[in-house]
C-alpha cells in the first residue's frame, strides 16, 4: 500500500530543503522549486481524492501506524476521514495560490534589490519556511494519534511565528509575540487534557494514544468534562472563538498577506476541526451539556466580529474581524448536532479558507500599491483599476455568502441545520447576513466607489500573476456553488459517523411527524 | 371559505418535461451565457457586445413563446425539469430544477419580452457610455437571474435567483460608481434587501423543520395549515416587502433612480420589484391556509399604496415620482394577492403595469435623453411640441395608470378596488375606500407630471435644444405603448389570464355581489376629480422654478418622504454607528487588555525588537522542554503505577 499521507508531508519538507541548499542569490529558483513543489503536492492530493471511497465502512483511509515511543504507546499515526480530506485538499489548493500571490512580496519589504544587505530579508527562507508549514499543517489534519496530533498543533507554531515576526508589519513582533502567548496558553492546556486522556486510558488497559481506541474509552462525566475543556479552550482560541479571538486581528493585520491567509484559511480552520474530531467523540456527554454554552459563544461572535469588523479602518483588521464572525458560523454548525449543520460547518470551513483567502490576497495587491492598510486612504480605485475593483467586489461577494457561490451553500445549511435544535440562536445568527453585506458594501464603496482621488490615478491594475493567483479561488468558489455534490459526498459519511458518536440523531419534521401520528 | 379547500384539495402535480420544453435551461442560459462573454472579454465586446447581448435576450423571448404554445397544448399545465441535485445533505434534500407552470411561464414572457424591448431601447439610450458592454453584460446577467428565480421550483432555489436579482440591480444602480450617490442608493438597495432576504431564509428553514422539504410540490402537497402556514406566509411577505419596496422597507426603491433610466424601468419598475407579488402568488396554497397572513398582506398592500402616493405628490424629479408611483402601485398588487380569489387580478395589474410603466419610465428616459440629463420637472414644460412621439407614448401610459377605458390600467385597478369591497365587512369597506382614494390621487400626481413636463411654457435652462430620440429608442416605448393601450382588454375582461392561471392560484371566489358598473363609475369620478384638480393647480398658472417654501406641514412631510429615512436613521444607523465604536473601544481595552499588559510586561518596548524576537523564541524553546518533561513525567508516574 502506498502511503500517501507520510508523502504528502515529505514532500513539501524535501522541497524546503532543497531550497535552503541553494547558493544565495537564486531566489528565482527558490521561488521556482517552492512552487513546484506545492503543485507536486496539489497533484498528489487530487489522486488521494479520487482514490477516496467515500461509502467504505472505514473510519479512516490511507491510515497508516507505525511504534514512535513504544514505552509510551505513542505511534506514527496517519488517516484521514473525509472531514480531515478535504481540508488537506484545501491546503493544496491554497498553497500554491499563496506562493503565486506572495511572489515578490520580500523584495518589497526590503525597498528593493538595492537596499543594504543588513536590511533585505531572505528569499529564501521565506520559501523555505512557507514548505515546512505546509507540512506542519497536514500532518495536523493527518494524525490519528493524540499525541502526534499535539506534536504538529505546537510544531505549526514555529514556521509561522518566524514568518510573521520577520516578514510582517510595523507591529509584527507585538502580533507574532501575541500569537506564540494565546497559542501557548491553549497548547498547554490541551497537553493537560492529552495527558489526562493517557491517564485514563491507562486505567483500564495499555495506555494508548491512539484516536480510535481512545473514542472506545469509557470516561465519568466529570473526567469527560474537564478533559472536554482542556481541548475546547485550546481550539477555541485558535479558532478563534468570541471572546479567546483578540489575537487574531493583531496576528492578521501584521502577518504578510499570503501567510495572513494561511493563518485565517487553515490554521484557524484546525480549532474547528478539532471541535468535530477531538471534543465531539471522544467526550460526547460533555459536548452535548456545554453544546448551548458554544452556541451562545458562536452566536455572539457572529454579531460581535460583524459589528467589529464594521468598526475597522484597518483592511486587514477588518478581514480578520470577519472571520471571527465566520468562525462563530462554523463554531454553530459544529455543535448544534445535526447532519446539515455538521456538513455545514466542513464546508464552511473550506469556503471559509477560499473566500476570506481571496479577500485577504485582493486586499493585500491594493495594499501592495496604495502602501497602507487604512480603508480611508482610498476612493474610486474600481476607476483606475477595474480588474482589482471587480475580483475585489467578487471576492467580497463571496464573504457576505451570496447564492450561486459556494459560501451560501455551507452558510445556509449551517442555519437550516441549527435552526432544528436552536431556533432562537439561529434567528440571530440569520441577522448576520445582513450584517456581513453592510462591512462588505462600505468596504467596497469607501475604497473601489466615489470618485477616484488624484494620488490614486495612475495605480496599475492587476497583472496576470495576481489575476492567475485569484483565478482559482473564485473559479473553485463559483463551481462548488452550483454543483458542491463531490465534496458533500465526502463528508457527509465522516460527518454522520461524528453525530453517531456524540449520540445525535436528526430531528424530523415536526408537522410531518404529528400528521403521521394523528392518522 | 371555500377557497381553501378548493386549493388545499388540489393536487400539485408536476410532469417530465418533454419535446420542446426539455430544453428550458436554454432560458436561463441563454443571457447568462451573454453576461459571461462580456464580462470575461471586456472593452473588447464594446463593438458587438451590446447586439450580442440584446440577440440572446431576443431568442430567449423567442424560445418563451415556442414553450408558452408547447405548453398550452398540454392537458397537465405544469411542468418539471430536474437538471441535477444541488445540495444533498441527509434529509435536506434540494435539486436544481425547473418548474414551468402557468405563473411562471406568464413571468417568463414579461420578463423576456419587456427585457428584449429595454435591451433595444439601451442600444440607443447607453449608445455614448464608453461602459456600454458592462451594462449589457450586467442587463443579461439580470434577465438570467430574473429567469431563475421565477423558474426554480423550489425555494431555495428562487433564493438563488431572488439574490442573484439584487446582485444584478446593485451593480446596475451603481453602474455610474464614482457618483457617491449612485453607490450608496446601490448599497441601500442591497441592504434593504438583505433585510427582507432574512425573512425568506427564515422561511426556508421553517419549512425544513416543520415540513421537511423546500421543493414548491413538497411545500404545497404537505397540507401546510395552522401555525405553520402563519408563520411562514409573514416571513416570506418580509422577503416580499425588502424586494418590492413595500411598507416599511419602501425607501430603497426612489434612491435606485440613480441607475441609467433603462434599467429603472426594467428593473424598478416592471419585473424585479414585482417579485415580491410572485412570491406571494406562487406560495397561494400557504397564504390560503392563513387567513391571518392574507390580512397583513393586503394592510401592508393597502398602507404602501397610500405612501406611495402621497409622496409621490411631493416630489420634482420625474424619475423619483415615478418610483413612488411603482411603490404605490405595487401597493395595489399587494392588496390583491393578499384577499383571497383575486390573485388573478394581482398578475393582471402587475402585467399591465409592467407595460405602462415601463411605458412612461422609457418615456421619462427620452425627456432626459433629449433635455441633457435633466430630471427636475419644474424644468420641463411645453415638450409636447418638441417631442411628438415620447408625448403620445408617455399619454397612453397616464391614461392606462388613470385607469380611463378601455386603456390597460380601467381593467386591473378597477378589478382590485372591486376585489377589496366584495371582501365585505369593515375590512372590505376599509381597504375599498383606501384603494378608492389611491386611484385619485394617483390621478392627482401623474396629472401634474403630465402637465409639468409636457404643458404650459418652457422653463428649460438656457441652452437646450430638446430634441426626439433615435428609433431605437422610440421603437420600444411604441410597442410598450400599445401593451398599456390594449393588454387589458386583451386578458381581463375576457378571462383569459383568470382561466389561464387558475390551476396555480385556484378557483376565484366571490364573497359578496358587488355592483361593478356603480364600482367602475364612482372610481373614474374619483379620478377625474384628481385629474382635473392637478389641471387647476398646475395647467392654469405658471409653474414656479423653485419648490414654493410657504407650503403645509404635510407637504413638508412628503418632500422628506414622511421622514422614512430620518426615521431609519435615527433608530437604526445612529445607533449602530454608536454601538461600533463602543465595542471597538471595548475590544480593544477591555477584553484585549489584560493580554496585551502580559505581553508588553515581557514584550517591553519597541527599541528591544530584535533581542526580544530571540528571547521569545528561547522561552518558547523553554516551554516546549517543560512540556515535555511534564509528558515524560507524567507517563513514567503512569507507567510505574501500574
Amino acid at each position: 500500500m502506498t502511503p500517501w499521507l507520510t508523502i504528502l508531508g515529505v514532500v513539501p519538507l524535501a522541497g524546503a530543503l532543497l531550497i535552503s541548499l541553494l547558493p544565495t542569490g537564486r531566489d528565482l529558483l527558490a521561488k521556482q522549486v517552492a512552487l513546484g513543489t506545492s503543485l507536486v503536492v496539489l497533484v498528489l492530493t487530487i489522486v488521494m481524492c479520487a482514490q477516496f471511497d467515500a461509502s467504505s465502512g472505514d473510519r479512516f483511509q490511507f491510515a497508516q501506524s507505525y511504534d514512535w515511543i513504544r514505552t509510551f504507546g505513542v505511534h506514527y499515526a496517519v488517516g484521514v476521514d473525509g472531514i480531515a480530506l478535504v481540508l488537506i485538499a484545501l491546503i493544496a489548493v491554497l498553497v500554491p495560490v499563496v506562493l503565486l500571490a506572495s511572489w515578490d512580496d520580500v523584495e518589497s519589504l526590503s525597498d528593493g534589490a538595492d537596499a543594504p544587505a543588513a536590511s533585505r530579508k531572505s528569499v529564501k527562507s521565506f520559501f523555505a519556511l512557507l514548505l515546512v508549514l505546509e507540512t506542519m499543517m497536514i500532518g495536523v489534519f493527518a494524525a490519528t494519534d493524540v499525541f502526534l496530533f499535539y506534536v504538529f498543533f505546537e510544531a505549526m507554531l514555529i514556521p509561522m511565528y518566524f514568518l510573521i515576526g520577520s516578514y510582517g508589519g510595523p507591529k509584527r513582533s507585538y502580533a507574532a509575540v501575541k500569537f506564540l502567548l494565546y497559542s501557548l496558553f491553549g497548547g498547554l492546556l490541551m497537553l493537560a487534557a492529552v495527558i489526562g486522556l493517557y491517564v485514563e486510558s491507562a486505567k483500564v488497559g495499555t495506555g494508548t494514544f491512539s484516536f480510535e481506541a481512545l473514542t472506545k474509552l469509557e470516561l465519568s462525566h466529570a473526567t469527560q468534562g474537564w478533559l472536554f475543556l482542556g481541548f475546547f479552550i485550546a481550539f477555541a482560541i485558535k479558532a478563534p472563538l468570541f471572546p479567546f479571538h483578540t489575537w487574531l486581528p493583531d496576528a492578521g493585520a501584521e502577518a504578510p498577506t499570503g501567510n495572513a491567509i494561511l493563518l485565517v484559511g487553515i490554521l484557524d480552520k484546525v480549532g474547528t476541526f478539532g471541535f468535530l474530531r477531538y471534543c465531539l467523540p471522544l467526550f460526547p456527554w460533555a459536548a452535548r451539556e456545554f453544546a448551548p454554552y458554544v452556541i451562545a459563544l458562536s452566536v455572539i461572535g457572529i454579531i460581535y466580529g460583524a459589528l467589529l469588523a464594521m468598526g475597522q479602518k484597518d483592511m486587514k483588521r477588518l478581514v480578520s474581524y470577519t472571520s471571527v464572525a465566520h468562525f462563530g458560523y462554523i463554531g454553530l454548525g459544529c455543535f448544534a448536532f445535526t447532519t446539515q449543520a455538521g456538513t455545514g460547518a466542513v464546508l464552511y470551513m473550506v469556503n471559509h479558507g477560499l473566500s476570506t483567502g481571496a479577500l485577504f490576497m485582493v486586499i493585500g495587491f491594493l495594499i501592495n500599491r496604495g502602501k497602507s492598510r487604512l480603508v480611508g486612504d482610498y476612493s474610486g480605485i474600481a476607476k483606475a483599476a477595474p480588474k482589482l475593483g471587480a475580483l475585489f467586489f467578487v471576492s467580497g461577494l463571496s464573504a457576505l455568502a451570496l447564492p450561486g457561490l459556494s459560501t451560501f451553500v455551507s452558510e445556509f445549511l449551517v442555519l437550516v441545520g441549527s435552526f432544528q435544535r436552536y431556533p432562537v440562536a439561529t434567528i440571530i445568527a440569520t441577522v448576520g447576513i445582513v450584517l456581513a453585506a453592510l462591512y462588505i458594501l462600505l468596504t467596497y464603496q469607501r475604497t473601489m466607489q466615489g470618485p477616484l482621488s488624484a494620488v490614486h490615478a495612475t495605480m496599475k491594475d492587476l497583472n496576470v500573476r495576481e489575476v492567475a493567483a485569484l483565478a482559482p479561488l473564485i473559479a473553485l468558489m463559483l463551481f462548488l456553488g452550483f454543483y458542491p455534490k463531490p465534496v458533500t459526498d465526502i463528508v457527509n459519511p465522516a460527518v454522520k459517523v461524528t453525530m453517531q458518536d456524540v449520540g445525535a440523531h436528526d430531528p424530523a419534521p415536526t408537522d410531518v411527524a404529528t400528521a403521521a401520528e394523528s392518522k | 371559505m371555500a377557497d381553501v379547500a378548493v386549493l388545499s384539495a388540489q393536487k400539485v402535480t408536476y410532469v417530465p418535461a418533454t419535446g420542446a420544453l426539455s430544453a428550458l435551461w436554454l432560458l436561463v442560459v441563454l443571457p447568462a451565457a451573454g453576461a459571461v462573454v462580456l464580462l470575461l472579454s471586456g472593452r473588447a465586446s464594446a463593438k458587438w457586445g451590446p447586439y450580442l447581448a440584446t440577440g440572446l435576450v431576443g431568442s430567449a423571448f423567442v424560445y418563451a413563446l415556442v414553450c408558452f404554445f408547447s405548453l398550452k397544448g398540454l392537458g397537465e399545465r405544469s411542468v418539471d425539469l430536474h437538471l441535477f441535485s444541488w445540495i444533498p445533505v441527509a434529509g435536506f434534500q434540494v435539486d436544481a430544477g425547473l418548474l414551468l407552470d402557468p405563473l411562471s411561464m406568464t413571468f417568463v414572457l414579461l420578463i423576456t419580452g419587456v427585457g428584449f424591448l429595454i435591451h433595444v431601447y439601451s442600444l440607443g439610450y447607453m449608445e455614448h457610455d464608453e461602459r456600454k458592454h458592462t451594462f449589457f453584460a450586467y442587463l443579461n446577467l439580470f434577465i438570467a437571474a430574473m429567469l431563475i428565480l421565477v423558474l426554480g421550483n423550489s425555494f431555495l432555489a428562487l433564493y438563488v435567483g431572488w439574490e442573484g436579482v439584487g446582485l444584478a440591480s446593485y451593480l446596475l444602480i451603481a453602474f455610474w460608481y464614482w457618483k457617491p450617490e449612485a453607490a450608496t442608493a446601490a448599497k441601500k438597495a442591497f441592504i434593504a434587501n438583505r433585510v427582507g432576504d432574512v425573512g425568506l431564509s427564515l422561511a426556508i428553514m421553517v419549512m425544513f423543520t416543520r415540513l421537511g422539504t423546500t421543493s414548491f410540490q413538497g411545500v404545497f402537497g404537505s397540507g401546510v395549515h395552522g401555525g405553520t402556514a402563519t408563520a411562514i406566509g409573514l416571513l416570506l411577505l418580509l422577503g416580499a416587502c425588502g424586494k418590492s419596496g413595500q411598507f416599511p422597507l419602501q425607501t430603497w426603491l426612489p434612491d435606485a433612480m440613480e441607475g441609467p433610466t433603462p434599467v429603472s424601468a426594467l428593473i424598478h419598475a416592471a419585473t424585479m420589484v414585482t417579485a415580491g407579488v410572485y412570491l406571494i402568488a406562487r406560495s397561494t396554497p400557504v397564504f390560503s391556509a392563513s387567513p391571518d397572513a392574507q390580512t397583513v398582506v393586503t394592510i401592508i398592500g393597502a398602507v404602501t399604496l397610500v405612501i406611495g402616493c402621497l409622496i409621490g405628490c411631493a416630489y420634482d424629479d420625474i424619475k423619483k415620482v415615478l418610483a413612488y408611483s411603482t411603490v404605490s402601485q405595487i401597493g395595489y398588487m399587494f392588496l390583491a394577492v393578499g384577499i383571497p380569489g383575486a390573485g388573478a387580478f394581482a398578475i393582471l395589474h402587475l402585467l399591465t403595469h409592467g407595460f405602462f410603466k415601463a411605458c412612461m419610465f422609457l418615456s421619462a428616459g427620452s425627456v432626459m435623453h433629449g433635455m441633457g440629463d435633466q430630471v427636475d420637472m419644474r424644468r420641463f414644460g411645453g415638450l409636447r411640441k418638441a417631442m411628438p412621439w415620447t408625448f403620445g407614448c408617455f399619454t397612453v401610459g397616464w391614461l392606462a395608470i388613470l385607469g380611463i377605458p378601455p386603456f390597460a390600467g380601467f381593467f386591473s385597478k378597477d378589478k382590485i378596488i372591486e376585489s377589496a369591497f366584495a371582501m365585505g365587512g369593515t375590512r372590505g369597506t376599509i381597504l375599498g375606500i383606501v384603494a378608492l382614494l389611491g386611484a385619485g390621487i394617483t390621478a392627482f400626481y401623474m396629472t401634474r407630471l403630465m402637465v409639468m413636463t409636457f404643458f404650459g411654457e418652457r422653463r428649460w435652462t438656457d441652452g437646450q435644444h430638446p430634441h426626439e430620440s433615435p428609433w431605437t429608442m422610440l421603437g420600444p416605448m411604441v410597442v410598450l405603448a400599445v401593451g398599456a393601450a390594449f393588454s387589458g382588454l386583451l386578458l381581463g375582461p375576457t378571462h383569459g389570464l383568470q382561466d389561464w392561471l387558475r390551476p396555480v392560484l385556484g378557483e376565484e371566489v366571490v364573497h359578496r355581489e358587488v355592483n361593478a358598473t356603480l364600482v367602475s363609475l364612482v372610481t373614474l369620478a374619483v379620478v377625474a376629480l384628481g385629474a382635473v384638480y392637478a389641471w387647476v393647480a398646475y395647467g392654469t398658472k405658471a409653474v414656479p422654478l423653485t419648490p414654493p417654501v410657504a407650503v403645509t406641514p404635510f407637504t413638508v412631510a412628503a418632500r422628506k418622504n414622511l421622514y422614512f429615512d430620518a426615521l431609519n436613521e435615527s433608530l437604526l444607523m445612529r445607533p449602530g454607528q454608536y454601538l461600533t465604536r463602543f465595542l471597538v473601544f471595548v475590544d480593544n481595552r477591555g477584553i484585549d487588555g489584560a493580554v496585551s499588559a502580559l505581553a508588553a510586561g515581557i514584550g517591553g518596548g519597541s527599541g528591544r525588537l530584535r533581542r526580544l524576537q530571540t528571547g521569545f523564541v528561547r522561552s518558547y524553546a523553554l516551554s516546549m522542554f517543560g512540556g515535555a518533561l511534564l509528558v515524560a513525567g507524567a507517563l513514567l508516574a503512569v507507567r510505574l503505577g501500574q
